[in-house]
This record gives structure tokens, sequence and C-alpha cells, in this order.
């Protein structure tokens, strides 16, 4: 109940800025677009919407590290949060009051994708749904992203991170260009990271190769949990230590 | 009703709230006066279980500030010395999310809501988001969201900053009203605000408490003639 209102609160405080909410589905479809025009002229299938659904619209996730970075960072700088940590809820309230209204946007952007992509040519089966699910289990990692970068820095600075993270994340997943082309240092550290991971479980149930959904959405759920897992505890070192 | 023990608060080598002692009745309203930089807010977020004391402790209502914050936090609610409201919710919505988050059903909670509402000159902005409203009304807006908890111990940081002559009128009103069930700490560096309202007043200087008592017993004991002779006395003398 008191989670509920507080989610209900930062939902709200999301969907009534438009222009950022706009940025984060106009410009995956913008993309989208873009690529299967490329696609015709090209000599490999990596821009065939097959394989480029899944990897934009997890690239649309990082617009959910966005949405809840800004609003934590802007809650904190005006004392808004100082009021949330009198109150008697608690640090896990708290994280998940910011995380659970970002879900159903996060829907909103998966269909929108998958509409635009239908409309410029994915077949419909049944590996979409399952794919839907598998996106929606990965999207908290991008929020859990935003909540720590929320908590560490101010609204402002998240804006300027954010610009770093988009290209770190989408250098390093695998879209829009083969990993294995390039090979090296750079493959084995986005190896390390979670986001390519993150394209290949949506790409692999995409293409109903179970069997490598598994691990990549361990590494996943692994560093959604470390991530959130940080974030509440910086949370709490802020909430004792000074309240900006 | 509170019970204050040797509090201090460092930051880095600074003390900020030295060995803080006092005691704060039930249903007293306490004023807390001091310069800038004398400690004052950083005593009530430490008393709000929002800093940890550096040293010392201090009991609400029974209960440790420092072992027991969550029950502490039941009982407790503050207007913060920065405006803080949601600025994309509406005064209506804004009122509601804090009579929910302290747990209030919806209908009680609606029901305060509106009952602040007029109380706080609201109800014409009911449906006007917080970030349109003027300074004064995000003020009102404020104070009014510290009350949707009624709760036992209120802490006002500056409530009637950049309010208006009536609107500060109607918060000394709402206040009077309020003192004897709610013990309210209040900070404020309107001499007349205090001189209206508190019951007791705790001058600050440097983190400690320089002057205690009714408004009349520190004039008589200082022989001097007001509130303010007082005040800017009391603050010099520390200085030397
Ligand atoms: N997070 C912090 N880190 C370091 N010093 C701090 C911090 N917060 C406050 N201080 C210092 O502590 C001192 C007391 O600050 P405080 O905010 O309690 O004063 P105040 O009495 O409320 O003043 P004002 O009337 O200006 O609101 C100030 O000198 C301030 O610089
Ligand atoms: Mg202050």
């Amino acid at each position: 109940m008191r989670v509920a209102a507080f989610a209900t609160r930062n939902h709200k405080e999301i969907v009534r800025d438009p222009i950022t909410l706009l940025f984060g589905i106009g410009l995956p479809i913008l993309l989208l677009g873009l690529s299967s025009v490329m696609q015709k002229n090209m000599p490999f299938a990596l821009y065939e919407m097959n394989n480029l659904t899944p990897g934009v619209i997890v690239f649309s996730f990082s617009f959910l590290t966005l949405f809840s970075g800004m609003l934590l960072g802007k809650d904190k700088s005006s004392s808004f949060l100082m009021r949330i940590f009198v109150s008697p809820l608690s640090a896990a309230d708290y994280i998940l009051g910011y995380m659970i209204p970002l879900l159903p946007i996060a829907l909103l952007q998966i269909f929108i994708c998958l509409a635009t992509a239908m409309f410029l040519g994915l077949p419909f089966n049944k590996s979409i749904l399952f794919m839907i699910l598998v996106l929606l289990i990965i999207s908290p990692l991008y929020i859990s992203c935003g909540l720590l970068f929320g908590t560490l820095f101010t609204d402002k600075q998240v804006g300027g991170i954010f610009a770093i993270f988009v290209n770190v994340t989408t250098w390093l997943s695998g879209t829009w260009f083969e990993l294995d082309m390039i090979g090296g240092t750079f493959q084995k550290i986005a190896q390390l990271l979670p986001f390519m991971h993150a394209v290949n479980a949506a790409r692999a149930i995409l293409h109903a190769e179970y069997a490598n959904v598994f691990y990549s959405l361990i590494v996943v759920i692994g560093y959604t949990i470390i991530m959130t897992i940080l974030a509440i505890f910086m949370f709490k070192q802020k909430m004792q230590g000074s309240t900006k | 009703m509170i019970n204050i023990r040797d509090l201090t608060k460092l930051y880095k080598e600074r003390v900020v709230v030295n060995q803080l002692n006092l005691q704060i009745h039930q249903g007293e309203l306490f004023a807390l006066l001091g310069q800038n930089g004398a400690g004052k807010t950083t005593t009530i977020k430490m008393l709000c279980g929002l800093l940890s004391p550096t040293e010392g402790d201090a009991t609400i209502d029974g209960k440790s500030i420092v072992k027991n914050t969550q029950a502490v936090k039941q009982v407790i609610n503050i207007s913060p010395q920065e405006t803080a409201v949601a600025p994309n919710l509406t005064v209506y919505e804004n009122l509601l999310l804090f009579s929910q988050i302290y747990g209030y059903e919806k209908e009680k909670a609606q029901q305060q809501v509106y009952d602040k509402m007029a109380l706080f000159g609201l109800t014409p902005h009911q449906h006007d988001k917080a970030k349109t409203l003027s300074g004064g009304y995000q003020r009102r807006l404020s104070v009014a969201m510290a009350l949707m908890s009624n709760p036992k111990v209120l802490f006002l940081d500056e409530p009637t900053l950049g309010m208006d002559i009536r609107a500060r009128n109607d918060v000394w009103n709402i206040l009077k009203h309020l003192k004897g069930h709610v013990t309210i700490i209040l900070t404020s560096h309107y001499l007349e605000e205090i001189e209206a309202l508190a019951d007791r007043v705790g001058i600050m200087h440097h983190g400690q408490i320089c002057a205690l008592g009714t408004i009349q017993q520190l004039i008589s004991e200082t022989g001097k003639h007001s509130l303010e002779e007082v005040f800017l006395e009391k603050t010099e003398e520390a200085l030397l």
C-alpha cells in the first residue's frame, strides 16, 4: 500500500514529463527504420529485423536508466527524498518504489518497437511472446543502473553520465556490429559486462535457440542483483551520512 | 517527550553540534534560535534519524533515535528547510501521497487532504501541479505535507520562509491550534514569529545552547527589553 502509493507517484512524475519519454520511444523507432533501409544494401544479415529488433529494444532500455536516474537525482537535490527518508518506508521500499513504475514503461517500449519491426517485416511467431517475457526480465538491469547513478550523482550529472552509458552499452552490446569481428580486449570487456548478454538472450529466444538463453540471462540477472544491492547499500550510506 | 543527551555532530574535524543537552516537554512549542550555521538544521536532522550523531543520543517518545530509528519515524514528521514537494504532482496528489505513505486508507486519507487544503488555503489550487505554484504556495504545501501523518512530534525548519503576511498569519493560527496536542520544534529567523508562538526558546551558538527559557525569563535574566536584544547579546558574547 505504502510502496504502491510511492510507486504511483514516481510513475506520474515520469510520464508527466513527456519529452524525455518521447525520446525513449521515438529514437528506437527511428533506428529500426534507418537500419532496415541500410540492410537493403548490405551483404550480410546483421541488420535484418530478426537480428536487429532485440538489440534495438535493449538499446531503448538505456532510457530507463535515464528516467530512473534523473528522478532519483532530482528528488535528492530537492529535499523531497528527505521526506521519504523520514517516513517509515524501508530502503528496499524506496528501491521498489522507484523500480516498479518503470516496468510498464519498458513494456510500452517493447510493444511499440515490436509493432514497428513487424511493420518493417519481422514475421510474427510465438517466439516473440517468449522474447517479451525475456525482455521484461532484462529491463530491471537498466533500471538498477539508473538507481545507482541517481543515488551517487545529482540529476544534472546523471544526464552527462547517461551520454557515456548509452555509448558504452551500445558499442559493447553487439547490436550494430559483430563483436567477433573486433575480438581482442574489446570483446573480452564486452563479455565481462552484462549488456552483450542482454542482447544475446533476447536474440537467442527469438531464434528459438533456448540453450543459449539460459547462460546469458543468468549473467544479466546476476548483474541486476548486484547493482540493486549496491544501490540499496549506497542509499543507506547516504541516508545515514549526509542527506545531500 | 524529547530528551537530548550530549548530542554531538562532527563533519570531518569540525564540530557542528557540540554536546547538546535539552529536554522538550509533551505539547510544547519549542523555538530554536541561532545565526546561520549555528547547527539548528543539523540538530533537527539528527533528531529525525536523517543523520547519525557522532556522539550522544536522544529519545523521542521514549525511543532512541540511534537504536530505534524505525519506531521514532512513526511519530515524527518534518517540514524541511528547503521546500520539498513532488513537482509534477498536483497539490491534492502531493498531500494524498504522504497520507498514504504513512498508512492511511484511501477514504480517510482523502478526507484529511480536504481538511488540510482548507486549513492552508490550498483548495483553489488543488488541481495545480506543484511546480506551477508560486514560492509561497509551494511553501504552504510543503508545511501541510508534514502534517498529513498527524505526527506527535513536528519539526518545522523555517516554515514561513517566503510566505506573505496573510499566509504567515494563517500558519501561526494553525500552529497555535496544534500547540498542546503536538510537540513542535520550530526554527525561524523571524523574532516576531517566535514571540507569537514559542512556549520556550533555546538560543543556539556554535552548536551549543547558550540561553534557554521562556522569553520573559530570558529578558529579565539579561535585563534587556526585547528578545532581539537578548539574541544579539547572547550570540555576540559567545563570539568573544
Ligand atoms: N554535509 C555537510 N558537510 C559539512 N559541513 C556541513 C554539512 N552540512 C552542514 N554543514 C555545516 O554545519 C554547520 C551548521 O549547519 P546547519 O545547517 O545546521 O546550520 P543552521 O543553524 O541550520 O543555519 P541556517 O540558519 O543557515 O539554516 C554549517 O557551518 C555548515 O556549513
Ligand atoms: Mg538551517
